[in-house]
């Protein structure tokens, strides 16, 4: 079961992310990369990281990426164009990226071998609670630079996107 | 069959990762260039919370935490740069934004 719903929701995730780098207009991109984190948001939840699945849901599929669809519609973005692609680049990139993924995943399978096995439910640490109490004793310092770093965010995308006089 | 071993959610963020970069190279438009650093930063995120997974520790979910806020904080940024240049220069291909380019 548990390995059913990774390869369907790794497939949606991968599948989008391909859709994302393939489309032409910026509104396909941003509903892809919608999907790519709704499907990160359940292998999340299927690591048994609760407060992240809820987190992820909400910020980045809600706000960030109504930021960004907003963003699209006010810039009225088209589809880009197609001009100035080197046929180096083309014929060469995709051998290139897959070569250098299936380096990474066969990395990835020496230095991890199949010891530390995931099962949905054998981990229940990571909801809210249990993240509260690291945020606020043992990150607390990062906890409140973080509060200082959104108040600076909030000031500077207020003074970029106002108008010049 | 049924556990997932760690090194498969690894394996996906890798893909993803390289999605993103391929994306942050390949695409013109700026708001697509921004969507590309997104799907890095989610493939970074997901690599985290499978090794907060794999060795029983809360702190990579608190870093995610953090990764998220950042990335917030960076897209409002972003974006009201984005919108900046879009009313500067009347386009949004990142070609055109060559300021300071050597």
């Amino acid at each position: 079961m548990d390995v059913i719903l990774f390869l369907v929701f790794a497939t949606i995730a991968v599948v989008c992310a391909i859709n994302v780098v393939v489309q032409r207009h910026p509104i396909s991109s941003a509903l892809s990369l919608v999907g790519v984190m709704g499907s990160l948001a359940v292998l999340y939840l299927l690591l048994g990281a609760e407060f992240i699945a809820a987190a992820q849901v909400i910020v980045y599929a809600g706000a960030v990426m109504v930021l960004f669809v907003f963003v699209i519609m006010l810039l009225n973005a088209g589809a880009e164009s197609k001009k100035g692609r080197s046929y180096m680049s083309q014929f060469l990139g995709v051998p290139l990226l897959i070569f250098l993924l299936g380096l990474t995943a066969f990395f990835v399978q020496r230095m991890f071998p199949e010891t530390t096995m995931v099962k949905f439910g054998g981990f229940t640490g990571g909801g809210a609670e249990a993240i509260g109490r690291a945020l606020f004793t043992t990150y607390l310092l990062p906890f409140e630079v973080t509060s200082i770093l959104i108040l600076i965010a909030i000031l500077g995308a207020l003074v970029l996107a106002k108008r010049g006089e | 069959m049924n556990a997932v071993p760690v090194s498969y959610y690894l394996v996906l963020s890798a893909v993803l990762f390289g999605l993103g970069v391929v994306g942050f190279i390949f695409k013109r438009n700026i708001i697509a260039v921004y969507m590309a650093i997104e799907l890095m930063l989610n493939a970074v995120n997901l690599a985290f919370v499978a090794f907060a997974r794999a060795w029983n520790q809360l702190d990579g979910l608190v870093y995610v935490f953090f990764v998220i806020v950042v990335a917030a904080a960076e897209a409002a940024v972003g974006l009201a740069i984005v919108i900046t240049i879009a009313q500067n220069r009347r386009s949004l291909n990142v070609e055109d934004v060559n300021l300071l380019k050597f």
